[in-house]
């Protein structure tokens, strides 16, 4: 689910920088109030446990075991906040330590795993984890966390002209069902195992979050949803969008590859990058002040 | 003289009402070396953590003349040079140099005094090569000798050890007294090595259930409970060895 | 493990190693963005990209077959999705992904050899990362090996314990989440004591940092030159 360089195309990779710019200056601007630098080391320490649990096993069928991805467990015990703020450091040293992602699709990847994915994962967690379906709120949590940052990211391949047969996505996002699945059993069963060894830990309770952060979870269930659904029931119709948008690579599925096609793309070159940029702007702008009106909401 | 530590009637229970300090009195007099012995649980380490101000419990405690609160806690921080039993949890900066400057320059030092404070107190631990290295690279007694570098960049006049030959081979550990002789501070260490402590300390007091029940030399304390590693049973002893 | 060659490369001192980090963040980034918008059939560019590369690692004194191998690790993706564009028809833009993927990792790999981890974080803080963000990955950094080989000791020991794999999956689910919740204690009580460690040491508040970067006009220069080179080997 860590999308390489070069697969996304520039407007998709470069909006998403443009979007997870303000996003995580916002998270980090909001876990800087909630914790001071004393929590450094342990929002350090827990990314590095993360990181350690991708290691275990787990055993789930014959022959197969599953892993940790990480981001319920960290919401459940952190907050969406810190967790979302441990998440993207995980990426970014996934990213440039061990290649697991690229550098310029570093804001693709923050955006899937570590906001979306997170947030997604904690709004269940938020409605339900005190009550008794806690163990169900729990599970879901975990579950719509991969799900929204799978099914963001085959969005973002698809809508960038990636060649993809249908039969081949249907059966990736089966896929992608089943470890959210895994995901959800694992996160219940080491959360619970938690609780038993120490119940004082599984407490830590954070400071209960306020309507801008439900806001942002249920639209960033609902952005892997809509992403879900497009890429399942029309992945072609995701490429089509993308090539009249002018989204997709322009060397595309049917294109002839002959030379005037990368003689136009030269010559209108320059337009097409002032243009990007104007729209790179804009989003940025957008988020930037989507950020500062919930932070203003959050402080009334 | 003034005593460097006082210790007056130290409470302290945790949060599940256990009861780890029941009412003890301490004094460290300047040059002393006082090894603490006690049962794992028994409150030494909980003892330690008051007196700079990491657990806050019930009773007087006065370093160096200054009475312990939130106002005197950085002067009583530099005052008490601490190294803990786990010394990855002691050297978290990523690299050697910037975890011994850390202290200097929480004390107000400009970064330029504080690499000098540092690189100072490299050398006399002998490890002024690995200024560059990160933590990781570093063996177990590499790691205490930073750790203690760490404090005594910070020129502390009490050194405050927690179990330090943990994990220390005995060429480790010999090193260890050997470093710790040429250092002037005061010094309590918490060690159940009565080798250790006897050829550093000349004072042991014993805790037992949060309380100080003996305060004497160290072959004193060592006798009366019977605190040696050699206080095996006869038959046991050397038993791998014996013919058939 | 991986990082210890990482560790080890950065620690050389080659005029590459030498440069700011900022210099070769940003140079590494035009890299990167003339890469991923050269066409696919602009073979040349590809090639000299490549030369680039080559001498770039040849300079920076870094192992140049071991540094090629370890930036394969993207092939396996590259090639399952160029393998489907092949069989679309699309021959030209499978190969290119591939190359640019490959070229891609291979540039992230010199820079990060070139650059020890802290230096790295602390460029990327002064390009204006958040200053919260770049103290918890110096820490996730700096226990991330120490927690792992945690990790790797319990799994031995699971599986010295281990019978018949064919059974008791249930029970070795359970053993596997009771090994995390474990060594999620652990590393709470890690952080405990490191913050124990920070207080003991006259912790205020903030963390003070030596960290001073120096950007000198080598840098700029190197940054300039790698830039113009670059955008213009593009442009052709």
């Amino acid at each position: 689910m860590h999308i390489p360089d070069n697969f996304l195309s520039t407007p998709v990779w470069a909006s998403l920088d443009a979007a997870s710019i303000p996003a995580v200056a916002l998270l980090a601007r909001r876990a800087s109030r909630d914790l001071d630098e004393a929590r450094i080391p342990l929002l350090g320490v827990m990314g590095a446990f993360v990181f350690a649990a991708q290691m275990i096993n787990f055993p789930v069928g014959i022959g197969t075991s599953g892993h940790l991805v990480g981001g319920a467990l960290l919401g459940c015990m952190l907050g969406p906040a810190p967790a979302a703020l441990v998440m993207t450091a995980i990426v970014a040293i996934q990213a440039f330590v061990f290649q697991d992602g690229g550098v310029l699709a570093l804001g693709a990847n923050v955006f899937n795993m570590a906001i979306a994915g997170v947030l997604a994962g904690y709004l269940p967690i938020h409605f339900w984890g005190r009550t008794k379906r806690r163990k169900q709120a729990i599970f879901a949590g975990a579950f719509l966390s991969v799900m929204a940052s799978a099914s963001l990211a085959m969005g973002e391949l698809l809508i960038s002209g990636i060649a993809m047969p249908r039969p081949l996505i249907l059966i990736s996002m089966a896929l992608f069902a089943m470890s959210a699945a895994i995901e959800g059993a694992i996160t219940v069963a080491v959360v619970e195992a938690i609780e038993r060894l120490n119940p004082r830990l599984a407490q830590k309770t954070h400071a209960s979050s306020g309507r801008a952060i439900v806001l942002l979870s249920a639209a960033a269930i609902l952005l892997g949803g809509v992403g879900f659904l497009l890429a399942s029931s029309a992945p072609d119709g995701i490429q089509q969008i993308g090539v009249k948008l002018g989204l997709a690579a322009k060397t595309g599925f049917h294109a002839p590859l002959a030379d005037y096609s990368v003689g136009l793309f030269e010559s209108s070159w320059l337009r097409r990058a002032s243009a990007g940029l104007a729209g790179l702007l804009l989003i940025y702008g957008v988020c930037l002040g989507a950020g500062r009106w919930i932070g203003r909401q959050r402080s009334a | 003289m003034t005593p460097l530590i006082q210790v007056r009637g130290l409470y302290f229970q945790y949060e599940d009402g256990t009861r780890a300090l029941d009412g003890v009195d301490f004094t460290l007099e300047a040059g002393e070396t006082v090894a603490l012995f006690g049962a794992n649980g028994s409150g030494k380490t909980t003892f330690v953590l008051h007196l700079n101000g990491i657990l806050r419990g019930q009773g007087e405690i006065t370093v160096c003349g200054m009475p312990l609160s939130k106002e005197t806690l950085p002067d009583v921080r530099s005052k008490i040079g601490m190294v803990f039993q786990d010394s990855d949890e002691q050297l978290f900066m990523p690299t050697v140099l910037e975890d011994v400057a850390f202290g200097p320059l929480n004390l107000g030092s400009t970064p330029h005094e504080a690499i000098h404070l540092a690189e100072a107190a490299l050398e006399q631990v002998g490890m002024q090569h690995a200024a560059t290295k990160a933590p990781y690279h570093l063996s177990a007694g590499e790691k205490k000798r930073v750790a203690l570098a760490g404090v005594l960049a910070m020129h502390p006049e009490i050194l405050v050890l927690d179990e330090p030959n943990t994990f220390l081979d005995p060429p480790g550990q010999s090193n260890l007294v050997h470093l710790l002789k040429t250092l002037p501070q005061a010094k309590l260490i918490i060690t159940h090595d009565t080798h250790f402590a006897a050829s550093l300390a000349t004072r042991a007091v014993f805790f037992q259930k949060g309380k100080l029940v003996a305060d004497g030399s160290v072959n004193e304390v060592i006798q009366r409970f019977n605190w040696n590693y050699s206080a095996l049973p006869a038959d046991l002893r050397y038993s791998a060895q014996r013919r058939f | 493990m991986h990082h210890v060659h990482l560790d080890n490369w950065s620690r050389g001192r080659s005029p590459l190693h030498r440069r700011d980090p900022r210099a070769k963040i940003l140079a590494l980034i035009v890299f990167l963005i003339v890469l991923a918008t050269t066409p696919a059939n602009a073979s040349l560019t590809l090639g000299i990209d490549a030369a680039l590369l080559i001498a770039g690692i040849l300079i920076a004194g870094l192992p140049l077959g071991e540094l090629l191998l370890r930036a394969m690790v993207v092939l396996p993706f590259s090639l399952t999705f160029g393998l489907i564009s092949w069989l679309a028809g699309d021959r030209l833009r499978a190969l290119a992904l591939i190359e640019k993927s490959y070229l891609s990792a291979a540039a992230v790999l010199l820079v990060v050899g070139t650059t020890s981890l802290p230096a790295l974080l602390s460029g990327l803080e002064r390009l204006g990362a958040p200053r919260m963000l770049v103290l918890v990955a110096q820490f996730l950094y700096r226990y991330l090996f120490v927690i792992s080989e945690q990790a790797q000791h319990m799994r031995l020991a699971a599986r010295s314990r281990q019978g018949d794999p064919r059974f008791h999956r249930k029970g070795r689910f359970r053993a596997a989440a009771g090994a995390l919740a474990v060594l999620f204690a652990r590393s709470y009580y890690r952080a405990e004591g490191i913050h124990r460690a920070m207080l003991a040491r006259a912790f205020t508040g903030r963390f003070p940092l030596l960290g001073s970067l120096h950007f000198r006009v080598a840098d700029g220069a190197f940054l300039l030159a790698a830039a113009a080179f670059l955008i213009l080997v593009r442009v052709q």
